[in-house]
């Protein structure tokens, strides 16, 4: 049970950085790149907790760090990712009060991915964070995320919940 | 796993601080990293998968309106949407093809007139906006023949210069980048400077530093690439971009102006890799031929019937 919801994780990263990196940035869409891999964190995250989503995130952001095209330091994805999956996961009691969870804690992610990976590039005094443009992609990171989300979250939660059917949960 | 419990808690803070580790062990090498191994192992492992994943994008991001508008009425409408879809489709691949093969004749005339020996290659991948990293990833690799610190140009002019090589991919670091610095020189005068990259700020502007402050530039002057020593990792001869706008600078040792890149960096598709520099400097031959200025032959005629005005003051 366990391997065969990893595995789904596991396939999830993949598909969604290739995906991100080969599609959606190449479409000529203004300011940010649509972060599908963060949607996916977020929804592995709301699927089986904390714990999970925080693996499940170090794993895709190690995977966004090292992946071809990325030039920066190893680690910057990995360390936003790590929390985003974490705080997700936090959140997953809330989703059963409304539907709207899902997507607000998408755009809250969002935003808050976007300004760490940039904090995390003054620590090594990357020369291309440029607070005007960060402030730039904020929006348009926002709403492509939570455009994605309603699909993405559904279809990952639908697969999770399909390989290993939630516990009766006693919170 | 699934509540926050003790054990999450420690995972985490364990996991931010191997985050942390490698992002500061990374950084101390600044052009030799001790993760370079782990990057190889990337570049091997997502490469092909990069290569696959375009393959199938190409056609599918031209059919994805047509599909779209394929309804789900009876199944017999359904059935002519798809035979309408995949006909379209067709048509719009072979539209693809031709558009591939102008950027081929493009990029084949500017390697032919700088004499550079190629290799092609094509985008399969872009760095997102949000890493701050003006970087793209070709299919082409060390078995194609491609080193680091190699020239890549397309059609139009410079892209870049390769960063990385995987086995069957390497990553470009774009002329955009705030990373890449350029030597370049302006069309005909033999003024140098150095263009540097500013990412998304400045519309996708370069930044020209002109060593000689009291250099004459001029909006419009056009600029090839100078060369570097040994032709890594720009070879001389690639045009660069046309200068767009001078910054009036006082008491400062070099000009500063800003430079509009002949290559549209948003659309890169075909490209080349520079596996040869030319022998000799092709100094202006690669620029297009200078745009023909055939207006100011009528502002001659209006002078010429200013003429009669002389004939009253000898009357005088």
């Amino acid at each position: 049970m366990k391997t065969s919801r990893v595995l789904v994780a596991a396939a999830v990263v993949v598909a969604a950085l290739a995906v991100q990196l080969s599609f959606l940035a190449r479409l000529p869409l203004p300011g940010a790149t649509p972060d599908l891999v963060l949607v996916c964190v977020v929804a592995l995250g709301l699927a089986r907790g904390p714990g999970f989503g925080l693996v499940a995130g170090f794993v895709a952001g190690i995977s966004t760090d090292l992946a071809p095209p990325a030039d920066h330091a190893v680690g910057r994805w990995a360390f936003v990712l790590s929390l985003v999956g974490y705080a997700a996961g936090l959140a997953r009691s809330e989703t059963r009060r409304s539907a709207f969870v899902p997507v607000i804690v998408v755009a809250i992610a969002a935003a808050a991915s976007v300004l760490m990976y940039a904090a995390l590039g003054l620590l090594v005094d990357d020369p291309a964070i440029n607070w005007p443009v960060v402030a730039e992609l904020l929006p348009t990171a926002v709403l492509y995320a939570v455009v994605l989300s309603p699909f993405v979250v559904s279809a990952v939660l639908a697969m999770i919940h399909r390989v290993e059917p939630e516990p009766v949960s006693r919170s | 796993m699934n509540r926050d419990t003790r054990r999450t808690r420690l995972l985490l803070a364990l996991l931010l601080l191997t985050s942390i580790t490698l992002v500061a062990l990374d950084h101390r090498g600044q052009g030799k990293s001790p993760l370079d191994g782990l990057r190889s192992i990337g570049a091997a492992v997502f490469g092909p998968v990069e290569r696959a994943a375009s393959a199938i994008a190409r056609p599918v991001s031209s059919a994805v309106d047509d599909l779209s508008s394929v309804g789900r009425n009876t199944d017999k409408a359904a059935e002519l949407g798809k035979t309408n879809a995949t006909l379209r489709q067709q048509l719009r691949t072979s539209e693809l093809a031709r558009n591939r093969a102008a950027e081929l004749d493009a990029l084949l005339r500017t390697a032919g007139a700088g004499r550079y020996r190629v290799v092609p290659a094509q985008v399969v991948a872009v760095g997102a906006a949000q890493s701050f990293s003006w970087t793209v990833t070709i299919d082409a690799g060390s078995r194609d023949g491609i080193k680091p610190d190699m020239t890549v140009i397309n059609g139009d002019g410079l892209v870049g210069r390769v960063k990385t090589v995987g086995p069957t991919t390497a990553t470009v670091l774009l002329a955009i980048d705030p990373q890449s610095a350029v030597g370049v020189r302006l069309e005909k005068s033999m003024e140098v400077g150095i263009t540097s990259g500013q990412g998304a700020a400045h519309h996708g502007e370069l930044s020209l530093e002109l060593l000689d402050g009291q250099s004459s530039v001029v909006t419009g002057d056009r600029l090839v690439s100078f060369g570097s020593r040994g032709s890594t990792p720009y070879v001389p001869g690639v045009p660069v971009g046309e200068v767009v706008g001078v910054q009036k600078t006082v008491g400062t040792l070099t000009r500063i102006a800003a430079v509009r890149p002949y290559v549209d960096f948003t659309s890169l598709d075909l490209v080349a890799v520079v596996v040869e520099p030319p022998r000799t400097d092709p100094r202006d031959a690669v620029l297009p031929p200078p745009p023909a200025r055939p207006k100011p032959i009528p502002t001659v005629t209006v002078t010429v019937t200013a003429k009669p005005a002389p004939t009253p003051t000898k009357k005088r």
